[in-house]
């Protein structure tokens, strides 16, 4: 049984933690707060806790419960090989069943695990985004306080038609040697459609046909990762139908959480269901990165990319590189373009401190969090900041708007994408 | 007052935003890296950011004889932070600054919530080094390293903590701040009340600042790999590179267990069928480590030893892979991981190895044994399960003889671990009726109520 089904299962990964205190060296929020309630080792022993009927679950614990990145630095830390990020998972599964959602969140979730009610409302949003939010050279700045927006804050601007709406069912290519399923995620269809743009460039002049189902909708880790498990799941049942069903090499994401909903998250979620175990390990088994499936799978030739004069650097999306093990064919494939400068990160796999809905809810710890890469990028020198991940994206572009640096971002696949 | 008036008294000298005292934020202080030790909640956890406000705190505690743990970053292998009797936790995280680094006196002074790793980094580009490095070298805290004396891979050449600790500010059980020693290389100024304090885990007083001693970076450094088919072999060679004069910076044993572990874990070519195998390294003036690594790899071959040696970085960080893996291996084996720290004369690393391996048959456990062979103190690692109550029981008296075994050959309870609460039952056995005298009259004189870090070494 899942750990995400029955809270005792997560025993098995308790007892692995020594208590060492490894993760502190790690923990961005520990680095921050210096809270033992912030870091691996603590929660753990919250967790234990709770397992052993010693604390209840209080306001208190899922507020300490909410401040955990997801980054994993901690679990790539752990000489125990704990996997601090399923004791979090668990943790907040355990405390949403109890204590039920709050009232904003599960208004949010019903409608990412309902498709057409989600596209409605990104689409009534693309529309009347002006209406709060007012646009400015860098993005857009809420017009008023609006519950958990700081004013400072910059957001993206909502893409005016989603990717999914304009983008066709099938990709050709001239001599196709491979043929992938796209899956999108929400970052891409509804923020950043260029990045489906790129992707597509890139395919197509590597001779992959890429087909996209216009059905598939959030991946659902978000709701997984506030502890909505059986949302999550209707979620991922919902993809591997759709996914299943198509005749496909592989399925390619260009976001390391998105990519993970399909290689790690579904399978989990779905291990006890008998009809949709085997289908969703059949998936996991050929999700990759886009980056892993151009270098490791196809792999891309080289001698055919364009000059790009840029001097770059890169950020590690956390769940690009501890999460799909990507980083380094993503890295691999920027520094193949003639003419790009790569000057690496002081530390490239630091979480931003983004961690999707967490920079809005904590906008000052993440923050906090940011500032240390916003150093580490102006120490670069890049003329632009490339990364893997929408998240991360939207965090990046918003310190760096703060901080008035000149870098700008972009998605891997738009760097690789000009260099044909 | 009552427990509540105390709270309330604390939150008015430091803030509230420097009392926690919520039950699940009081959780996560019941414990540190310990296994095996019981997890009582304090009832109150202060974080004060200097001396003053210790001294507030202090004051508080000894009029209401309130237990008082200073605590760090909680890393400690002795339960030495455990809130054993309730009471309040003095984080010391807060006080994170380091005050001054002072090349010409080759001194830093710190206060003690900062991580022995920043002092490094920040001491670094004058081409000096803090030498202790103990294993949570990225983590634990000068303050908490400095009550447990820690050590660490470098001792034998460069020594432990208490050799670096140059002065000391403290503030005593009734509230007093009293300073000692300072930046001069001599001071015979009074008793040595420096290192009185160096390792007394937090019973005699609380450490607010603390001047270290830092030394130059060696200029170059050799590692090697050593394989020995017996253990006899590979003692001789420990015995032989020290009498060729040859003080390494780095000289670690690895036992069959141990090797075979690792190399399960992480396949890095180490051979799983010899016995033992050494990590040794040289280091200082380049013409110096050429030599001295000549010497080394002339007495490992007469004791029948393979040896590798690291041509360059790369190579080194091949060698080191094998040690540093050595701890994750074992503990990944099984959910519950015993380290212990007996030490014993370098002479008789050989002796407490065989014993090992005996005791481990007797018991029917699994020990992996490694550990800094050139200073005598071994971990002997006993791989088990909390929740297996029976296996526990011979865990404890696997422990037992352990120590008794370590004391008879001359060596002691603890190399650098430092005793708290998991080795007082033990400490009669090496100091004797006498000394436990002794060791009471001092924590009787500075803290007469018991008030500092009680259940910790000695009882009132």
């Amino acid at each position: 049984m899942s750990y995400l089904k029955q809270y005792p299962e997560i025993e098995n990964e308790l007892v692995k933690c020594m208590k060492c205190g490894n993760c502190q060296a790690v923990c961005p929020l520990y680095k921050e707060t210096k809270s033992e309630g912030a870091v691996a080792r603590g929660k753990v022993k919250l967790a234990e806790a709770v397992l052993n009927g010693k604390l209840e679950c209080t306001d208190e614990l899922a507020k300490i419960f909410e401040t955990c990145l997801t980054c994993k630095a901690c679990a790539a830390n752990c000489p125990c090989g704990v996997q601090p990020d399923k004791i979090v998972l668990a943790a907040r599964t355990k405390l949403v069943k109890e204590r039920g959602l709050p009232f904003i969140k599960n208004m949010i979730f019903k409608g990412l695990s309902n498709p057409n009610l989600f596209k409605t409302g990104m689409a009534m949003g693309a529309m009347t985004q002006g209406l709060f939010l007012k646009a400015n050279d860098k993005g857009m700045s809420p017009r008023y306080p609006v519950s958990g927006l700081e004013l400072r804050r910059v957001l993206p601007k909502l893409a005016d038609r989603p990717f999914l709406s304009t983008a066709p069912d099938v990709n050709k290519a001239d001599n196709p040697k491979k043929k992938v399923a796209f899956f999108t995620g929400c970052t891409t269809n509804f923020i950043y459609p260029q990045v489906g743009d790129a992707l597509l460039k890139v395919m197509k002049h590597n001779d992959v046909e890429v087909v996209i189902p216009k059905e598939q909708h959030c991946c659902g880790v978000p709701v997984l990762l506030h502890g909505d498990a059986d949302t999550a799941t209707q979620m991922a049942r919902s993809h591997v139908d759709i996914f299943s069903n198509l005749d496909v090499d592989a399925i390619i994401t260009v976001c390391g959480t998105c990519g993970e909903s399909f290689s790690k998250h579904y399978p989990e979620l779905l291990q006890d269901d008998k009809t949709y175990a085997e289908k969703a390990n059949k998936l996991a088994e050929k999700t990759y990165d886009f980056a892993q499936f151009l270098v490791d799978v196809l792999p891309i030739d080289k001698e055919i990319l364009k000059t790009v004069n840029k001097t770059v650097t890169y950020h590690v999306p956390c769940h690009i590189g501890r999460g799909m093990n990507a980083a380094q064919q993503q890295i691999e494939l920027i520094t193949s373009i003639p003419g790009i400068k790569y000057n690496p990160l002081k530390q490239p796999d630091r979480c931003c401190g983004g961690a999707g809905s967490f920079s809005l809810t904590h906008y000052e710890l993440s923050y906090k969090v940011l500032k240390h890469k916003l150093t580490d990028i102006k120490a670069s020198a890049a003329d632009m900041l490339v990364t893997g991940c929408g998240s991360c994206r939207m965090q990046l572009t918003d310190g760096i708007s703060q901080e008035e640096l000149p870098q700008a971002v972009r998605h891997t696949v738009e760097v690789l994408a000009e260099a044909y | 007052m009552s427990k509540e008036q105390v709270i309330g008294a604390l939150e008015q000298a430091l803030g509230s935003e420097n009392v926690i005292s919520k039950k699940e934020d009081l959780v996560t202080f019941s414990f540190d890296a310990t296994p095996d030790m019981p997890n009582p909640l304090p009832d109150v956890v202060v974080t004060p950011s200097t001396t003053e406000e210790v001294v507030k705190v202090v004051k508080i505690a000894h009029e209401n004889k309130t237990p008082l743990y200073p605590r760090g970053s909680g890393t400690n292998l002795s339960g030495g932070t455990i809130p054993l009797e309730g009471g309040i936790v003095l984080s010391t995280l807060k006080m994170d600054k380091i005050l001054e680094s002072d090349p010409d006196n080759l001194v830093a002074v710190v206060q003690p919530g900062v991580i022995i790793q920043e002092l490094n980094n920040e001491v670094a580009p004058h081409g000096l080094i803090y030498p202790p490095d103990p294993g949570t070298v990225a983590t634990a805290t000068m303050g908490g390293s400095v009550s447990e004396c820690s050590g660490g891979l470098r001792g034998l050449k460069y020594g432990v903590t208490k050799h670096y600790v140059m002065g000391l500010e403290v503030v005593m059980a009734d509230g007093q701040v009293a300073r000692f020693g300072g930046k001069t290389v001599k001071n015979v100024t009074a008793y040595d009340l420096v290192k009185l304090f160096t390792g007394a885990e937090g019973t005699l007083g609380i450490i607010t600042e603390i001047t270290v001693r830092l030394i130059p970076a060696p200029e170059a450094r050799t590692a090697m790999l050593a394989t020995f088919d017996s253990l006899e072999d590979a003692g001789n060679a420990i015995r032989g590179i020290i009498a060729s004069k040859v003080i390494p910076a780095t000289l670690e044993i690895m036992d069959q267990v141990t090797i075979k572990t690792v190399e399960n874990f992480s396949k890095i070519g180490l051979p799983t069928d010899k016995r033992a195998v050494l990590l040794i390294e040289v280091d200082g003036i380049p013409e110096v480590v050429e030599n001295e690594a000549e010497k080394v790899v002339k007495v490992v071959t007469e004791n029948k030893g393979e040896l590798k040696k690291a041509k360059d970085d790369k190579e080194r960080e091949g060698l080191w892979a094998a040690r540093r893996a050595a701890l994750p291996a074992l503990a990944q084996l099984k959910p519950t991981t015993v380290l212990e720290d007996a030490t014993v004369p370098r002479s008789k690393i050989t002796e407490m190895l065989m014993f090992l391996e005996e005791i481990a048959e007797k018991y029917n456990l699994d020990i992996g044994t490694f550990g800094h062979a050139g200073d005598g103190n071994l971990h002997p690692t006993i791989l088990t399960d909390v929740r297996n109550k029976e296996e526990m029981e011979r865990v404890h008296k696997a422990v037992d003889e352990i120590f008794k075994k370590a004391l008879e050959l001359g060596g002691t309870l603890s190399g650098e671990h430092g005793i708290g609460m998991a080795k007082s039952k033990f400490l009669e056995w090496e100091l004797g009726e006498s000394g436990m005298d002794v060791l009471k009259k001092i924590k009787n004189a500075l803290d007469p109520e018991g008030i500092l870090n009680p259940g910790k070494m000695v009882s009132k």
